[in-house]
């Protein structure tokens, strides 16, 4: 029997068989995680200076998404515990006992093996190296001690996620610069109000779960607190890739615009605090918290990909 | 008389072995293409100097 229904008799999911064909073991390497890793590490490629093969390029984007993968396959099985508590995660593959949680393990070993040799083989030892140092501290530092044991879980962890594009950057120059670190602020400034948008809304199935997220432990007050303080420094650091010469005016437009929505929604989740306003208010920021941070990359994808700052001089 | 009684073993369902043959097929795939990105970069990193004949 599954996870699930041992602690939920309701749960649709009473298959509990092991049975998981490929698409069970996609979902285990969150999908949704790495599209947004692998665009931020294709930002980082790009504005390198030093220009890469194709299919190096490729290469690399496909091993710090294995890499990604193998992060989250790792997270599954560290968490499926309390992801059969939570409302949000309890039809992943291993609470629904689809998955056996050590082949989850074997599996996120393997492939984050497979990963970093293969970044060392089409890139440079420093992406390997960073790239295996992503998946230790998100599997490690992040799910198996920051998450159960501080609210300021994610703020930490959220250095896992902001890595890639310092991975792609160091896969193109084998060096890491000021320019990618700041690439690596953006992600590192944007994960606290991304995250805790969401743990606003779902602090009762955190609670549930026993994890110390900042809605939960220090209430919901301080956390609208801190998204708006977290989101107001986050702007202008949204903005130094332009004034470092990273972005162009394309990316200059996109930052002061989608910043603007970043402060906005911020201050209505900061302002609004009770009722079903409060709650849309915050999953409002949740999902324009991702089209931020996409944009914001698409923008450099957009101008270094298309070479419209050295062609145009924008 | 032989009297020990034939081993069944685990009999999979019908969703199980249709799964497992889907894993194996996305196992085959993976590894083909492995090696079929290897092989490029293999080919990228030698460069275009290993296709000239030597002098």
């Amino acid at each position: 029997m599954s996870i699930a229904s041992q602690n939920n008799s309701a749960s649709p999911v009473l298959i509990g068989d092991y049975a998981a064909g490929p698409a069970e073991y996609l979902t285990l390497l969150k999908p949704r995680v790495m599209s947004l890793v692998v665009w931020t590490a294709l930002a980082g490629l790009l504005v390198a200076p030093t220009p890469v093969h194709p299919v190096i390029a490729l290469a690399s984007l496909l091993a710090i998404a294995a890499g990604a993968g193998a992060a989250g396959a790792l997270n599954m099985w560290w968490d499926a515990d309390i992801d059969a508590l939570m409302a949000r995660t309890r039809l992943r593959p291993i609470p629904a006992g689809l998955i056996e949680p050590r082949q989850a393990l074997f599996f996120g070993l393997t492939l984050s093996l497979i990963a970093v040799l293969t970044l060392a083989l089409a890139a440079n030892l420093l992406a390997a190296a960073l790239l295996a140092f992503t998946i230790f501290f998100y599997a490690v530092i992040y799910t198996m001690w920051l998450k159960r044991s501080t609210p300021q879980n994610i703020v930490i962890g959220g250095a896992a996620g902001a890595l890639p594009p310092v991975v792609g950057y160091a896969a193109a120059t084998g060096s890491v610069t000021l320019d990618s670190l700041i690439l690596f602020a953006i992600i590192f400034m944007w994960t606290p109000p991304h995250f805790w948008a969401l743990a606003l809304v779902k602090s009762g199935d955190y609670a549930r779960a026993g994890v110390p997220m900042m809605p939960n432990a220090k209430g919901a007050d301080r956390t609208r607190s801190e998204i708006l303080i977290y989101t107001l420094i986050l702007v202008p650091i949204g903005i130094l890739p332009w004034r470092m010469g990273v972005g162009g005016a394309l990316y200059a437009a996109v930052a002061v615009v989608a910043g603007l929505g970043m402060g906005l929604m911020a201050l209505r989740v900061y302002r609004i605090r009770e009722g079903s306003r409060a709650n849309k208010a915050a999953m409002q920021l949740f999902a324009f918290s991702i089209l931020y941070l996409f944009l914001l990359f698409s923008a450099l994808v957009v101008e270094h990909g298309f070479g419209l700052i050295e062609r145009f001089g924008l | 008389m032989d009297d020990r009684k034939p081993v069944d073993g685990v009999v999979l369902t019908p969703r199980q072995l249709r799964n497992r043959r889907l894993r194996n097929i996305a196992i085959g795939v993976s590894v083909g293409l492995l090696a079929a990105l290897f092989y490029a970069i293999t080919i990228v990193k030698l460069g275009p100097g290993v296709l000239r004949p030597e002098p």
